[in-house]
């Protein structure tokens, strides 16, 4: 018997609909509900968990009381196992770290969540990588790439999650500044990876032969390409995390590492020892497209500084991604917000970015 | 007894024999057919013909073939075919850019029967194969015509082949040039992606493009993505979702300006017979699918040709052996200056180009047009009537005219009810119409399924496509399960997991299921 | 006057009434108004330059049929060519079987819609895993010459090595096939032959093949219709190297000669038009490729593979795509290839031929083969300046040499042909080295009189 944790994090969205961006913060939650902003997650959460009434007799349903998922859990017909105690009507984002820790505990096979970045900041604050989890889009905008499209996408992957015909990937969890984001700007930081059932859906075929997953490909384009005596400045990402494993090298989760014909030369660097090793080698720059916005270069890429990317050179910029990671991107341009005005205007354009190997894709920046 | 004449529904059942796999049919000692013995003059001057093979290489356990009298097998092999939906059976609008129309019968029986065809060997001296020649000579005079290219080769095995017989061609080209640097193919999202994989085959980098809003291949993706290394383009227009992009010739012409050659897909053609062609957009190199816009029957997968044409600049890469005509005399040419060599053996598939030349000659350019301009309408009337359809849309482009096929979405379905389109899909063969096609991967479009009527379908038979759809959807959003569980009449139920990626689930001979099985 | 537009039958809305009625519906004037986006300068003006049409039914027939005459057939004339296309006995039932309407014009149908076609075809996978004695095989290819091609590219693929080693005497028509094919990565090594057997110059091999072979590949039987004595120990060679062993073979042979896996190829290929299809003058080619059941193998092919599988039914078996380049052994990147329609209705009918065969038809049948062409062989060598090229055991082709008569093969040809004869395929351009030579094929379509009628009239000719 599967067991689903279900936790919905009641205030993600409110921002939102009344032009706020994001809730985070009790002084942002007041002006929303002060401008009548009603919750939308819990309306989303159970549109999704509508979905898996469909094998409610073989499933077990673990949640949080009242808004955290109890009365969504109830709406939808099923009987849960509710855990832990809340203040109804003030949650906050304590409870959404300690529902899904104790949901771990507990030994669910997936914590399905609503809510948005914060949401899912907290949940990966809370059980990191030991269970899967997945979420279902309630938030505004989402930079985090652990959500499905819809809310019935989300519960159809969980429900094909649980039946074993999934399997779960890292995906990229955002750290966003929220005041930052407010003014207008991308400060995103990449935290770290939750466990998240990936979906592929499954095509026909017949006329056109097999679809290759993505990464093996993209690792060995790369580095089949790699230059003796240059340096390879390998940002973060699950992409780019697959180049190292080609090369059998140690891959730091969340920071720049740097490889040297085919050696590790140095690992996790801070902005100053990035400057000094580009200021005599000429250097290759590999970027992942992270999270579910197209997010290349940010305030939030400490170490990949404006200094060392006009040093590096626009030409020297090799981004990769899956052609899913793509399309998933719906139309949307990738993102480059470093800081500085005048780089990200040299940035936009459009790049070259490396689907496969020997495979490209022409996508807009900017 | 008949069609439902309110809701044009067919109370219909697949045939289902529950036919066993024919070599569990195997009953010792009987025989399906015997063979010729040779007569005793032969024996004597050779005995039994096996003492001469040395030991080592005599077959010494026979084959585990089954043992299946004649009638069983002729009637094995019906019901199979009956549990079959080909196009001759049902309204095949479901076959989205396969072009699924009229394999006439007149063409199909004197090119498969008829010994002036079935009974000749490719290596026959030209003088004995002048019909033939004939028809092969006229029948790329024929594709000039339409194209507005100037030579014509028949030789690839279906429009891959074509695409990659073309990516052989263009390889040639910069070779002949000294041009050592064209090491990559620009392609777009919507194409065939054959159009990425045989160019690929051939060694060729590939570079797509993304579409833009509006649904066309991004026009400033294309000029960043031209270089000196470019060494071709292979697009189709209009491509999958039917859209044609009117900015065509613009793209050409940015393509040759970088020195790039361009390559025109023209599987999605039919709609387009007569109207436009790959001359005036400036294309150097096109292939048709004879087994799509020509009438070729589909043939499970098989019979297929994709004819390639090319300018007169590139003549000298084709494949050999060619056709010409000396004013009295057809011969064939395997002079091979500067030829890509061979992409298949002897000419090709033959009995499909007479079934071409047939289709081509019956229809005559204004029956051509015809078939484009019905094949068009049709497309845009089911357009019309499937928008009325709850939980259908178009996503790109919606107001504008399509040509021949469209590629639509069940997403908002999808949303109100959970059903999408693989289950629609396995739906629609309950009321006698084959399986529609969704869409090359990645699914841009979601919840996607793509239809061509072509010009073979009558108004009545739109309505009764649009009639099961409409039936379906409404299924969807009042008995979900229905749909998602289907199907219920056909000969076996719902496949729950149609890919097979596991290796202990891999079984694609007989033997090699038992062998699991018995794990 | 003006001319009534004909209403086309294969077009029923061509029909005048109709087509104002659907013109109306989508809010359309002309029907030109539909091809709003197609911009004026890239509208085709005018009439097609086609000729004028044949619209009814029985002019187009007799048309088709007057064109067809003008060829010489091999029901008129009787025929020696093979070379890669051989004339052998077509069964009815298969010929039936393949005009079925529905096998006839069904696509790409999933597997409930057309679940006979894809038992047909798993069926057309088990019989040839039967008659080849492995277990793996995908759809078919468009011909043998695909197929040892995209086998060599597998091998590639493999092992990550660039060398081929093929025989000179291969068939030149593969041989440009795969030379074309393996551009720009693979590089083709030729070994010559022993000019007594035709059979692949081991020791010449055994120069050759080293840690950079990919694969070696042979045709048993040979284009020149020999067997490969050396079979076994080429593919030692091979293996001691780390190269793949590829093998082309025949399968009306495998009645009676050993499939390639019993002298230890893992990877077999060839042509299946012999297994009831017409000649069609090429058009009845088709290519397969079996493995052994190998994972490292079954990653590699490269057309689509149909499997057995469960339905929601107990007991019910329907079928599912195998995706292997899902599994971890999704291979090697490089080299990979493109699929596409290929010779689907040929499959089919091969699964029928080999229903009807069963074991004993196709043992049956290979002797039949192995006596007519023995007999033949014999008998033309006997004529005065005939001899036979090569000292080798033959299966249903061998080589005669001319160069003791005065004639050339083609003066032959021409003089065998005024006899409604056709001879055997003239080698003397692309195997110049065996002087004037031909190569005759004898199938179980020639009876005692037909050899003895060729030998006559040869005898008059030389």
């Amino acid at each position: 018997m599967k067991k689903l944790g279900f936790l919905v994090n009641p205030v993600a969205g409110m921002g939102g609909r009344v032009g706020l961006k994001g809730s985070d913060g009790a002084e942002i939650l007041r002006k929303a509900r002060e401008l009548g902003a009603v919750p939308q997650s819990s309306r989303r959460a159970v549109q999704a968990l509508q979905v898996l009434s469909g094998i409610k007799d073989r499933i077990e349903v673990t949640t949080y009381p009242g808004e955290m998922g109890e009365d969504g859990a109830r709406e939808c017909g099923l009987l849960p196992d509710v855990i832990g105690a809340i203040t109804k009507g003030a949650t906050t984002a304590e409870d959404t770290v300690r529902a899904a820790r104790q949901m771990a505990d507990h030994g669910v096979d997936l914590i399905l969540f609503a809510g948005g970045d914060g949401t899912a900041r907290d949940i990966y604050k809370a059980i990191g990588q030991r269970i899967p989890a997945l979420g279902i889009p309630a938030g505004v905008k989402i930079h985090s790439g652990v959500y499905a499209v819809t809310p019935r996408h989300a519960g159809d992957v969980a429900v094909r999650f649980l039946e074993g015909k999934l399997k779960a990937q890292d995906a990229e969890v955002m750290d966003i500044d929220e005041d930052a984001f407010r003014r207008g700007t991308v400060t995103a930081k990449l935290l770290g990876y939750l466990r998240t059932p990936e979906d592929r859906r499954f095509v026909q075929r017949v006329k056109s032969g097999s679809v290759r997953p993505a990464l093996p490909g993209i690792a060995a384009d790369v580095v089949g390409d790699m230059k003796p005596g240059w340096l390879y400045l390998v940002g973060p990402g699950t992409t780019t995390r697959a180049i190292l494993d080609e090369l059998g090298l140690k891959n730091t989760l969340l920071g720049v590492d740097v490889v040297l014909d085919r050696c590790l030369v140095a690992s996790d660097v801070n902005e100053s020892d990035l400057a000094r090793l580009v200021a005599d080698r000429p250097a290759i720059v590999v970027l992942s497209v992270i999270g579910g916005q197209g997010y290349l270069l940010g305030r939030g890429n400490q170490q990949l500084s404006p200094a060392v990317i006009r040093k590096v050179g626009k030409e020297q910029i090799v981004v990769v991604a899956s052609k899913e990671k793509l399309v998933s991107l719906a139309g949307r341009p990738l993102l480059v917000d470093t800081g500085d005005e005048e780089l990200d205007r040299m940035l936009s354009g459009y790049v070259k970015v490396t689907t496969g190997f020997r495979e490209y894709c022409m996508y807009r920046v900017g | 007894m008949g069609r439902d004449q309110a809701t044009l529904l067919r109370k219909f059942h697949q045939a289902r024999w529950d036919e066993p796999i024919i070599l569990e049919l195997s009953v010792p000692g009987e025989r399906g057919i015997l063979v010729r013995k040779v007569e005793k003059g032969v024996r004597d001057e050779v005995e039994d013909g096996i003492a001469s093979i040395p030991e080592s290489l005599r077959r010494s356990v026979p084959p585990k073939l089954p043992e299946v009298n004649q009638v069983r097998v002729l009637r094995h092999f019906m019901h199979l075919s009956q549990e079959t939906m080909g196009t001759d059976v049902t309204i095949d609008i479901s076959q989205g850019t396969c072009t699924m129309k009229y394999s006439p019968k007149v063409q199909e029986h004197i090119a498969t029967r008829h010994p002036g065809m079935a009974e000749i060997h490719p290596l026959q001296p030209d003088i004995s194969l002048q019909g033939l020649l004939e028809i092969i000579y006229k029948l790329d005079c024929f594709l000039q015509a339409i194209s507005g290219l100037d030579r014509f080769t028949f030789q690839p095995g279906g429009g891959a082949q074509g695409v990659y017989t073309g990516a052989s061609i263009v390889r040639a080209y910069h070779a002949a040039r000294g041009d050592v640097n064209r090491t990559e193919v620009i392609t777009t999202m919507f194409s065939h992606p054959c159009d990425s994989a045989a160019p690929a085959t051939a060694g060729y980098k590939i570079i797509t493009l993304m579409p833009d809003d509006l649904g066309y291949p991004d026009m400033n993706a294309l000029k960043a993505a031209l270089s000196e290394r470019t060494a071709a383009i292979f697009i189709t227009n209009p491509e999958d979702t039917g859209i044609y992009n009117p900015r065509i010739a613009e793209y050409v012409k940015a393509a040759h300006d970088a020195g790039a050659l361009c390559y025109y897909d023209q599987a999605n053609a039919n709609g387009m017979l007569g109207i436009t062609r790959a001359k005036e957009a400036g294309f150097d190199l096109c292939h048709f699918n004879l087994h799509k816009t020509f009438s070729v029957p589909h043939q499970c997968m098989g019979g297929s040709v994709g004819a390639v044409g090319c300018r007169d600049e590139l003549k000298k890469f084709l494949p050999v052996p060619r056709v010409g005509f000396d004013g009295k005399r057809y011969y064939l040419d395997y002079e091979a200056n500067g030829s890509i060599g061979k992409v298949r053996s002897f000419f090709g598939n033959p009995q499909s180009l007479v079934k071409a030349y047939a289709w081509i000659l019956h229809h005559g350019a204004d029956g051509l047009r015809e078939a484009a301009e019905c094949a068009v309408l049709n497309n845009n009337y089911l357009e019309k009537k499937l928008k009325e359809v709850p939980g259908v849309s178009v996503r790109y482009s919606a107001d504008k005219r399509k040509l021949e096929q469209i590629r639509y979405s069940w997403e908002k379905l999808y949303e109100d009810t959970g059903v999408g389109t693989e289950d629609v899909m396995r739906r629609m063969a309950d009321y006698g119409l084959q399986h529609y096609w969704m869409s090359h991967h990645p699914w841009i479009v979601p919840q996607p399924f793509t239809l061509e009527p072509c010009e073979s379908y009558s108004k009545d038979d739109l309505d009764e496509y649009v009639a099961v759809l409409r039936q379906i959807s409404k299924e969807a959003y009042e008995s979900p399960e229905l749909v998602k569980n289907a199907p219920h009449n056909q000969v076996v139920h719902k496949v729950p997991e149609p890919s097979i990626d596991q290796p202990e689930r891999i079984a694609v001979t007989w033997r090699q299921y038992l062998k699991k099985a018995a794990k | 006057m003006t001319q009534e537009k004909p209403v086309f039958p294969y077009i029923p809305n061509s029909a005048p009434e109709v087509k104002k009625r659907m013109l109306k519906e989508v809010g359309a004037n002309d029907i030109m108004d539909l091809y709003a986006e197609i911009p004026q300068q890239l509208r085709f003006p005018g009439q097609l330059d086609l000729p004028e049409p044949i619209l009814d039914e029985y002019s187009l027939k007799r048309h088709l049929a007057g064109l067809l005459e003008k060829n010489k057939n091999c029901a008129d004339y009787l025929n020696f060519l093979g070379a890669g296309c051989a004339e052998h006995f077509v069964p009815a039932v298969c010929d039936e079987i393949n005009g079925r309407g529905e096998f006839l014009t069904a696509y790409v149908g999933e597997s409930y819609a057309d679940h006979g076609k894809w038992q047909a075809l798993f069926e057309y996978c088990s019989l040839m895993g039967e008659l080849l004695d492995m277990d793996v095989l995908s759809c078919p290819l468009y011909d043998g010459a695909q197929a040892a091609a995209t086998s060599v590219r597998m091998a590639a693929r493999i092992n990550g090595r660039r060398e081929i080693i093929i025989p000179r005497t291969m068939s030149p028509e593969s041989r440009l096939v795969l030379r074309n094919y393996c551009q720009p990565e693979l590089s083709l090594s030729e070994v010559g032959f022993d000019p007594k057997t035709g059979q692949l110059d081991l020791d010449e091999l055994r120069k050759k093949v080293s840690a950079r072979t990919a694969a070696v590949f042979i045709e048993n039987p040979s284009y020149l219709g020999f067997l490969e004595g050396g079979a076994e120990e080429i593919g030692k060679l091979a293996k001691h190297h780390g190269a793949e062993f590829i093998v082309h073979t025949d399968p009306t042979c495998l009645g009676v000669i050993a499939p390639p896996v019993h002298y230890g190829a893992n990877i077999a290929c060839g042509d299946f038009q012999p297994l009831g299809m017409h000649m069609q003058a090429g058009g009845g080619q088709a290519g397969f490729i079996a493995t052994v059941d190998d994972m490292k193998y079954v990653a590699e092919f490269k057309d689509l593979m149909f499997g057995i599988t469960d339905t929601v039914q107990e007991g019910e078996y329907g079928f599912g795509e195998v995706l292997f380049d899902r599994t971890s052994y999704g291979s090697r990147e490089k080299g990979k290839e493109y699929t596409g329609t290929t010779t689907g209705l040929w499959a089919i009918t091969a699964a029928v031929y080999l229903s009807l065969m069963g074991p004993k038809g196709m043992e049956q049948t290979g002797r039949t083969i192995l006596q007519m062409s023995q007999y033949a062989a014999k008998r033309l060598a006997r004529i005065r300046g005939v001899q036979a090229a090569f000292d080798s055991p033959f299966f249903k082709e061998f080589v005669l040499n001319f160069d003791k008569t005065d004639k050339t093969v083609a003066q032959i040809n021409e003089a065998l042909l005024e006899k409604k004869i056709f001879g055997g395929k003239d080698l003397s351009k692309d195997f110049p080295e065996l002087g004037q030579s031909s190569l005759y094929c004898v199938t179980e379509t020639k009876t005692q009189e037909d050899i003895d009628t060729l030998v006559s009239v040869l005898e008059k000719v030389i």
